[in-house]
């Protein structure tokens, strides 16, 4: 799970094949370099998201009313 | 007929109003200069020639008949191919959206303008559907800065950007979901509003990710700025997020100096990763200000990082039909990126959103002991057309996704900004952060900087 470690390029791969199942999108083998490459940055951020603790009570906001 | 290729909308709207100009010769002025002009810098993909003649010639029969015209009388204006603009299909920079039937309506901020005299000229190039900070586009080219037309606009309000730095019309309109307007105000030299989120309506508009969409004007002077944002101001229910607030008129006020404001510098994240111009550009402003305290927004890195997941995942989702059936016809760069965004997890995403809500509280404690923080709108000036990578302290990273670099934390939590633009060899811009609804906060300290002369939108010279 992306959170604990860097994903390797294998993983991420399993990863993007089963993930296009489920969602139903077909990807051109040409694309699959630059989708990897995006989903290792965005699991990136989502691991620097994901560490930091938050309580249980911590709302989200979904849509900012300043 | 004087030229009128760098005079401010309100200047024109004034020589309107006395007489001195008819809506029509102005209308025509710009419509010449398009022509002249547009097949260098490609900011518009649509001129809306015969209506903009009609409106014209509307306003002048208006002031013939004695009637009032409005604060921006005859005032040329292009917006960002998002807006829906009766008889377009509302492309939002891409391809695929060319099919869908021409919109029935305007967007009611073209609308909310018109009502004030100014006068639509046409749509303006963007990135595809905003996912983009360049200013390129796959589809029509991309649009060119002005200061250096081998260089990026920024983006994804590119066209809005080259539109009124070239001097084909003084106003624009663009959006802004992680700094789309306040990216090409920097790159291009311009004002760029974007005002707190929920300020404007975004109906009729294209969206890229609802809980980050603004919507807001780019101008070369901060009167022309405040005064079609003052135009704009006001309820709208078709747009869920617009607040139902009091308008609050700025203009009024813009002159009345910088005496009592609190003014900081944001350290920390906001002093890394900055190329000496944007460095210089900075201390420029600040010094102007006075803005000696340094504060720093916590947590700057991570917020960043949440405004990217949410976008992607948010914008993927919108998107996940048009990539299920037509993916191919998207631009690739976005297509890739909207692929990997849709497959995030929901729970990295909940995540984002309650960090989203922590960081806001954090930064609202901020402004308890300031009322305007200072930042970089960009690490740099415009880099070249083309130009996939540069480095920040060191470390090779992708144009695309770091131009926003600071500008993401800040509309992340929907606070007001005003981008500002410092002069150069290239021009680049400083953002001037506000308290929730105090747009009036960063708009007095725009001005300020511009009567000082720290702030101007210098004229390109032209080749």
């Amino acid at each position: 799970m992306p959170g604990e470690r860097l994903m390797t390029d294998a993983e991420l791969d399993a990863y993007i094949d089963a993930s296009a199942v489920v969602l139903g999108l077909t990807i051109a083998p040409e694309w699959r370099a630059a989708v990897r490459a995006n989903l290792a940055v965005t699991f990136r951020m989502g691991s620097l998201v994901g560490a930091f603790e938050l309580p249980d009570e911590a709302e989200p906001a979904p849509v900012f009313l300043a | 007929m004087p030229d009128l290729t760098w005079r401010g909308g309100t200047e024109i709207a004034a020589s309107v109003a006395s007489g001195a100009l008819t809506a029509r010769a102005v209308v025509d002025a710009a419509l010449d200069r398009i022509a002249a002009r547009d097949g260098v810098l490609n900011a518009f993909t649509d001129v809306t020639a015969a209506r903009a003649r009609a409106r014209a010639a509307a306003i002048d029969a208006e002031r013939a008949a004695g009637r009032p015209v409005g604060p921006l009388a005859g005032v040329p204006f292009a917006v960002k191919n998002l807006f829906d603009v009766a008889g377009l299909p509302t492309r939002a920079g891409s391809a695929i959206n060319r099919a869908r039937p021409p919109a029935v309506h305007d967007a009611v901020l073209v609308t909310r303008l018109e009502q004030a005299g100014a006068v639509l000229v046409g749509a303006l190039n963007m990135g595809e559907y905003a996912y983009d900070f360049t200013g390129e586009n796959r589809h029509d080219g991309p649009s060119r800065n002005p200061h250096d037309t081998s260089r990026m606009t920024g983006g994804s309000s590119g066209g809005s950007g080259a539109a009124v730095a070239g001097g084909l019309v003084p106003l624009s309109l663009g959006s802004d979901t992680n700094g789309s307007i306040r990216v090409p105000a920097s790159l291009c030299g311009l004002f760029g509003l974007k005002p707190t989120f929920g300020r404007l309506p975004r109906t009729g508009s294209f969206p890229f990710v609802s809980s980050l969409d603004h919507l807001g004007p780019l101008a070369r002077t901060v009167g022309d700025l405040a005064c079609a944002y003052d135009a704009m101001q006001g309820h709208d229910a078709e747009d869920p997020c617009c607040a139902q607030r009091l308008e609050n008129p700025v203009s009024a006020a813009l002159e009345s100096g910088i005496a009592g404001l609190r003014i900081a510098q944001a350290g920390g994240y906001f002093r890394a990763n900055l190329m000496p111009e944007a460095e210089r550009a900075v201390r420029l402003v600040s010094d102007a200000l006075h803005a000696e305290p340094v504060v720093e927004l916590p947590e700057a890195a991570r917020a960043r990082a949440a405004a990217y997941l949410i976008t992607t995942a948010e914008g993927a989702a919108l998107h996940l039909a048009r990539l299920r059936e037509r993916a191919a016809a998207f631009d690739p760069d976005v297509r890739d990126r909207l692929i990997a965004g849709a497959m995030v997890p929901a729970a990295m995403l909940i995540q984002a959103q309650k960090f989203r809500r922590w960081y806001q509280r954090a930064v609202s404690r901020l402004f308890d002991g300031v009322d305007a923080i200072i930042a970089p709108a960009t690490p740099c000036c415009a880099p070249a057309l083309g130009q996939k990578s540069f480095v920040l302290d060191g470390v090779e990273l992708p144009v695309r996704a770091n131009l926003g670099l600071f500008t993401q934390p800040i509309s992340f939590i929907g606070l007001p900004v005003v981008a500002v633009p410092v002069a150069g060899p290239m021009p680049i811009g400083v953002q001037i952060i506000a308290p929730p609804w105090r747009e009036d906060i960063a708009l007095r300290i725009a001005r300020y900087l511009e009567v000082s002369g720290t702030a101007v939108a210098q004229r390109p010279a032209e080749g």
